[in-house]
Order: structure tokens, then sequence, then C-alpha cells
């Protein structure tokens, strides 16, 4: 069983966003990265499935800047196989990026691609998508659970009030979302082992893509809210307020 | 030519709800562009309502009907809506489960990128021009769309739907033939068929503070008095088992914009907020005074949730029952 995860290097959620001079993107100095979480869950399946399947590969990919490669190490310290960097900066554009991952993967030999739902920085939920397009792929996206019967896939994922069941033949994409499985942690002697990995790094053009970032801002701030009251003495007051303020009673 | 094409969603016959802030959206756009909307809708056969969406917005009304797509058919309704989109000059999607799978498909076949899960939209020299959170909720992101057509798709309850008076003709559309390379077999309802968090006007998150799975109940309970409410959960109760992964809200969870969100037992970290900080008013209730929430909270009660939400539940029911 071969497999390629896409991985994406981004922000750690938990750091504060500093807006850079530029006005467009955001100030690196001092923000802590680390691999997307929903990649993770890529990973993870990855790993899950080629052991279950005794032989195979899994290839981690990123499109990034020449630091993704500490983001691949990590992967490659959970299990993986071998990364590869496609190296290039400014990939904001969600069908340039797919454009490049694809182009690497075409000729790869995958039975299976494993993506995010959705990478936390761009927020695009688009990416994993468009790669199975441009590969000619079927694609089921934001699975919760996937099952594999030699080489039909079949997927579940959380729709409003619902869980849609699909299936298709491989090879193909699939998306992962949160509940698909727990991510291990890197041992100690994964951490050794993933140093003598091979990191292929790939000079990558992107293309200039339809979108353009115009500007970068902080969100509005929420106008300061108040504290009622103490207690259950403060409930009529907040039944007042949400009737005759906020309007939504 | 400025028209522009709205992507409704329908499910078992009746519209969706958010398919009334597409066209909303669609409306918007047009309307800058001195353009007309067409939407176009998929499905297995007549849809309820389809001949009302003139008041909403709808110049035409395309209704593409197909037996695959009684389920969401992700290659046929690709197919046809990027049959449809090539004479638009932009296309409005919903952020929803089906609009985010169906996007990026209609986005590639076309060679362009959607601007996803957008906030506002406006229009400037012609082009258009969507503002959309990013990095977690923690910035706004400005973002022109220079290709053709312009796709967009709009975050669940930001675009109030409008009421104006358009023709809204229903006219059918052909499905172009189309390889179903996935297949939707079936759509398992969970144990209730309750409101998605995602999508319901009221939603009332309960965290880590409620102790106890079963003490959900009591949220389940304000949930009814309100009518309209759905119950959200913090990631914490979620991986403890307590409630459905569905059901979080958050970075990894959902994001809401409802009208109304209230935060019970909630810390508010920084991932959760990022899930709920555009909704349009936030109550927290949480017995420390120095908890995250209240920073984010338009009114906030501080005090013990078991004695504050039996009470809460019954004046809310009170005034509901005054309507
Ligand atoms: C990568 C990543 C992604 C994450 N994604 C999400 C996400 O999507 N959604 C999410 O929610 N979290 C997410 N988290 C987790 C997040 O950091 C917090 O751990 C989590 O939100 C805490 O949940 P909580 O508020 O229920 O629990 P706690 O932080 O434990 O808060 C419980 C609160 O209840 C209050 N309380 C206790 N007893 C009572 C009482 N009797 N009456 C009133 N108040 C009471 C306490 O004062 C406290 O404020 C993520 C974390 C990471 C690292
Ligand atoms: N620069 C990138 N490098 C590798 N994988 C990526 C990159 N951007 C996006 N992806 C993959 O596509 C998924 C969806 O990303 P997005 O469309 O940006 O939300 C991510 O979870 C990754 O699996």
């Amino acid at each position: 069983m071969r497999i390629a995860v896409c991985l994406k290097r981004v922000p750690d959620t938990t750091t504060s966003i500093v807006i850079a001079a530029d006005g467009k993107s955001i100030s690196e100095a001092g923000v802590k990265f680390v691999a997307n979480p929903y990649d993770e869950y890529a990973i993870e399946e990855a790993l899950k499935l080629r052991d279950a399947a005794g032989s195979g590969e899994v290839v981690v990919v990123s499109l990034g800047a020449d630091q993704a490669q500490e983001t691949i190490r990590t992967a490659l310290a959970m299990g993986a196989d071998r990364g590869v960097l496609l190296q290039a900066t400014g990939a904001s554009d969600a069908l340039e990026a797919a454009r490049a991952i694809a182009a690497e993967l075409k000729d790869g030999g995958f039975d299976l691609v494993l993506c995010g739902k959705v990478s936390v920085d761009d927020y695009h939920h688009q990416v994993g998508v468009m790669v199975a397009e441009l590969l000619g792929w079927p694609c089921i996206t934001a699975v919760v659970a996937l099952k594999l019967d030699g080489t039909t896939a079949t997927a579940e994922r959380e729709i409003e009030g619902g869980v849609e069941v699909s299936s298709c033949q491989l090879p193909a994409v699939i998306t992962c979302d949160k509940g698909l499985n727990t991510p291990r942690l890197p041992a100690l002697k994964g951490i050794m082992a993933a140093k003598k990995k091979p990191l292929e790094l790939k000079p990558t053009t992107l293309g200039p893509g339809t979108t353009t970032v115009l500007s970068l801002t902080p969100p509005a701030e929420r106008k300061p809210g108040r504290i009622v009251g103490e207690g259950v003495e403060a409930v009529p007051e907040l039944i007042q307020l949400l009737k005759t303020e906020a309007k939504v009673l | 030519m400025s028209t522009v094409l709205a992507v409704l969603e329908s499910r078992s016959g009746s519209l969706r709800k958010v398919s009334l802030e597409v066209i909303a959206a669609a409306r918007q756009l047009a309307d800058a562009m001195g353009g007309t909307v067409d939407a176009l809708l998929c499905a297995e056969s007549a849809v309820a309502g389809s001949d009302a969406l003139g008041a909403a917005g709808a110049d035409r009304v395309w209704l593409a009907t197909h037996p695959a797509f009684a389920l969401y058919s992700p290659d046929g309704q690709a197919a046809t809506v990027a049959a449809a989109a090539a004479s638009h000059a932009a296309v409005v999607f919903a952020a929803s489960a089906t609009g985010r799978d169906l996007a990026p498909r209609v986005a590639a076949r076309l060679g362009v990128s959607c601007a996803t899960d957008v906030t506002a939209l406006a229009v400037e020299g012609g082009t258009v021009i969507a503002t959309r959170p990013v990095y977690a909720g923690k910035a706004l992101q400005r973002v022109q769309l220079s290709g053709s057509p312009a796709l967009v798709s709009v975050r669940p309850n930001t675009f109030a739907a409008v009421s104006v008076a358009r023709a809204g003709t229903v006219e059918s559309f052909a499905v172009p033939s189309f390889e179903a390379r996935v297949v939707v077999s079936e759509v398992k309802a969970p144990p209730s068929a309750a409101l998605d968090v995602a999508e319901a006007p009221v939603v009332i998150s309960g965290g880590r503070g409620l102790k106890e799975p079963q003490h959900f109940a009591l949220l389940e309970s304000l949930a009814a008095a309100f009518g309209n409410a759905a119950v959200g959960a913090s990631r914490a109760v979620v991986d403890a088992g307590w409630r459905d992964h569905g059901a979080q809200v958050g970075q990894t969870g959902k994001t809401v914009s409802p009208g109304l969100y209230i935060a019970v037992g909630i810390s508010g970290a920084i991932q959760h907020l990022a899930g709920m900080r555009t909704a349009k008013v936030i109550v927290a209730i949480n017995r420390d005074k120095d908890a995250p929430i209240f920073k984010v909270a338009d009114y906030g009660i501080v005090g013990d949730l078991f004695e504050i939400l039996p009470r809460l539940t019954e004046e809310v029911r009170k005034a509901r029952a005054e309507h």
C-alpha cells in the first residue's frame, strides 16, 4: 500500500497573531509552527493502513518554506517513511498549491492520498479536493471513519444533522476530520530514526493564482461585555437584556 | 455577463435554510454588478418552495433533476454546477458540509480558487472582494478574486435572507453526463433529529463545568425552551466521550455564527473562541469570574451553573410563551 500524506506547516493555534508590516501576512517572529492538526489525523491513518497492509510506504509531501522540513521530520518520527518538501513561499492560493502537489503525486504510483480537511491558517477547505480533481481521482472529504476493502474505500462524513456514508474506488484522495483516529506521539526511538530517513527538497515555482490577498486585519473587537450579576438572582436581568437590548429572545 | 449563480441545497425534497442566505449573498453581488441572480437547485425531483424563490431574490430558478441527486452526488453536482457556472460572473455556495465539498470540485474544474467561508462581500472596480476569517478567527483577510467566474462560499448565518420581489421563474436545467466516482449510499440520522450547531439560530454549549455527561440534560431543556436551539460542546467534553464530535465548537470542531451563543461551564480557550467569536450575541455562565470566556461575552453571569440553568430555562420558557 503506497500512501501519500499532504502535510502543511501552520502557526500553532495557541500563539497570538501579529500582522506584518506589509499588512497582508503575519509576522513570523516568535511564532511556533506545527503540523496542521487535521494532517496529523491523515498521518496516523496512513501509518495504520500501511501497517495493516503489512507492506508499503508512507510519503509525506509538504509545500512551503524550508522550515517545513522540521514539520516533515515530526511526521517521519511518527513513522512515515520518507518526505518531500516542495520549496516555495507565498503558497496562499488554493489551486496553485494543489497544482504543485498534484504534479508531485501524479507519477508516484500511490493507492491513496490523505489530506487534512482544512488548514487552520488559510482555512480553504480546498486543496485536497483540488488535488483529486487534478489527478482525476475520486475524493471523499471530512472523513470521520474509513474502511478499505480491496480497492474500495468506504467512508463516513458528518453533515448537518446526520452522517453521510459514501464509497469510491482507489486510487482516491481522502480528507480527514477529527474523530477519525487519535494521532500517536513520536517516540524517542522514532525521533532518532527520523533523522536518517530520506527528505528530498524540490524547488517549486507557483503560478500567480486567481486570489490576491489585499489586507489582513485583526477581527473587529467585540464590544466590551459585562457581567450582569452573580448567581441565580442575575437571571431575570439577563432575560430582560436579551429581550430588549440584544433582541434575541 | 453580470449574472450571479446561487448554488442552493435541498434535502429530502425541502430547501435548506442556508439556501436563502446564498441567494441573499448572490443578490448583493448582482446588485453591485448590475446583474441578475440565477438560483440552481440539484435535486431528485421537485423541491417544495422552489417556485417562491423570487421573493428571496432569485430572478430565475434552475431546477436540475437527476435520480442520482436523491442524496448528494459529488461528481454529478460538480458537473452540473460547472456547466451552469460557465456563463456567470460569480458563483455563490454555502460553506456547509455539502458546499465545502462541492465548491473546490467546481473551482478546480473551472481553473480558479474559491474564497471560502466568506463573511462579507463587496464589488470594487468590477471585481469581487471577499472578507473571510483566517488563522482560527484571529485575523480577517480581504481577498480579491481575479478569476472568472469569481467563486465564494458564505458562512451560514452571516448573510440574512432578504425579501424582495423578483420573478423567480422556474426552468429546468439539463444535467450533463457525468461519471459517479463517489457514490453516497445513505445518510444515517443521529438518534435525535436535532438542529445542527453550525446552522441553528441559537447554540447552547457545555463544557467540563457540567461535571458529568448526564448533566447535559440541563442544556437540552434550555434548548427545548428556546425551540430553535442546538446543543454544542467544548473539545474537552467531546474528547471525554460525553458528546458527539459533530457537536464540538471550535478550531477542530465547527465554526458557528448563531444569533445567540450561550457558553455554560466553558473556560473560553482560544481554540474554542475560534469557533464562536462571530456569534452575534454571546452569553457566558461560569463560576470563575476570571474565565477568559467573559472577555468575549456580551453578557455574563458568574455563578454555579447548576443553580442558574433551571431558573434560566424557566424564564426563557416564559418569555417564549409571551410571543
Ligand atoms: C490543537 C488544538 C485544538 C483544539 N480545538 C478545540 C476546539 O475545537 N474546541 C474546544 O472547545 N477546544 C479545543 N481545544 C481545547 C482547548 O484548548 C481547551 O482545552 C478546551 O476548550 C477546554 O474545555 P472546557 O472549557 O470545557 O474545560 P475547562 O477549560 O476545564 O473549563 C471548564 C470551566 O467550567 C467552569 N465551571 C466548573 N464548574 C462550574 C460550575 N459548577 N458552574 C459554572 N462554571 C463551572 C470552570 O470555571 C471552567 O472555566 C483545542 C486544543 C488544541 C491544542
Ligand atoms: N502547503 C501545503 N503543503 C502540503 N499540504 C497542503 C498544503 N496546503 C494544503 N495542504 C493539504 O490540503 C489540506 C486542506 O488545506 P486547505 O485547502 O488549505 O484548507 C491540508 O489539511 C493539507 O493536507
